[in-house]
């Protein structure tokens, strides 16, 4: 199990800010298009992820227990 | 509010009190504090904005303003910082973001300052809708993705 984090637009899209989904191993990238098949209202192509608050690689792993947390572009301030 | 309780690095749903954070940051050996509000602007590009909703991913949002308080301790020596956000719910002329920087000299008060609002509209996650009279929309810089410097 791994716990995504939705923010902004794509919270809306998803109609949640957070749930928990069965993962065993992956990438951050097999998790982006987990969640652009699931959500396809939202727009990916500009969203970074966050894994345990830090912004990661498409190409870092993902384990059970993350925080997985989509960052659209920013607009603080 | 006593200095020990205060978090010089913090997203709240509270309003902010800028001459706090300029307290927390004056000391003997500064020459010099930058006091930056950013404020809730009503027009932009001749749209009229009612109010603003911010959200954050408030635990990695606040440990990324500590993070450019150390960037901005280690460019400018002899800097005190606090970064602080509101979120939520603002209205027109409300206070989002305060920026207070002591050092020995104002030229890295300055610096440090504009250093630290830049920062934030990049990398800090922290996200704004705007709400107008005939509808909303979340705001971001489509073209810029915060890990990939």
């Amino acid at each position: 199990m791994i716990h995504l984090h939705y923010f902004a637009g794509l919270k809306e899209v998803a109609g949640k800010a957070s749930e928990d989904i069965q993962w065993t191993d992956g990438t951050v990238e097999d998790i982006v298009k987990w969640a652009a098949d699931t959500y396809r209202a939202f727009d990916f192509s500009a969203v970074q992820v966050a894994v345990n608050e830090e912004y990661v690689l498409e190409t870092e792993s993902v384990k059970p227990g993350d925080h997985v947390a989509f960052i659209p572009p920013v607009s603080g301030g | 509010m006593d200095a020990q309780l205060m978090k010089p690095f913090e997203v709240t749903n509270e309003p902010l009190e800028p001459a706090r954070y300029m307290e927390y940051v004056t000391h003997s050996e500064a020459g010099a504090v930058t006091l930056f509000a950013g404020t809730v602007r009503e027009w932009t590009n001749g749209k009229r904005t009612m109010y603003l909703e911010y959200e954050a991913y408030v635990p990695m949002a606040e440990k990324k303003l500590a993070e450019i308080g150390v960037e901005i301790k280690q460019k400018w020596p002899g800097s005190r910082v606090a970064i602080v956000h509101r979120i939520g719910a603002l209205s027109i002329s409300d206070i989002a973001v305060v920026i207070a920087v002591s050092s020995p000299h104002r030229k890295a008060a300055y610096e440090a300052n504009e250093y630290a609002i830049e920062q934030i509209k990049k990398v800090v996650p922290i996200w704004k809708k705007e709400m107008w009279e005939d509808g909303e929309e979340w705001i971001g810089d489509q073209s810029y993705k915060p890990g990939s410097e």
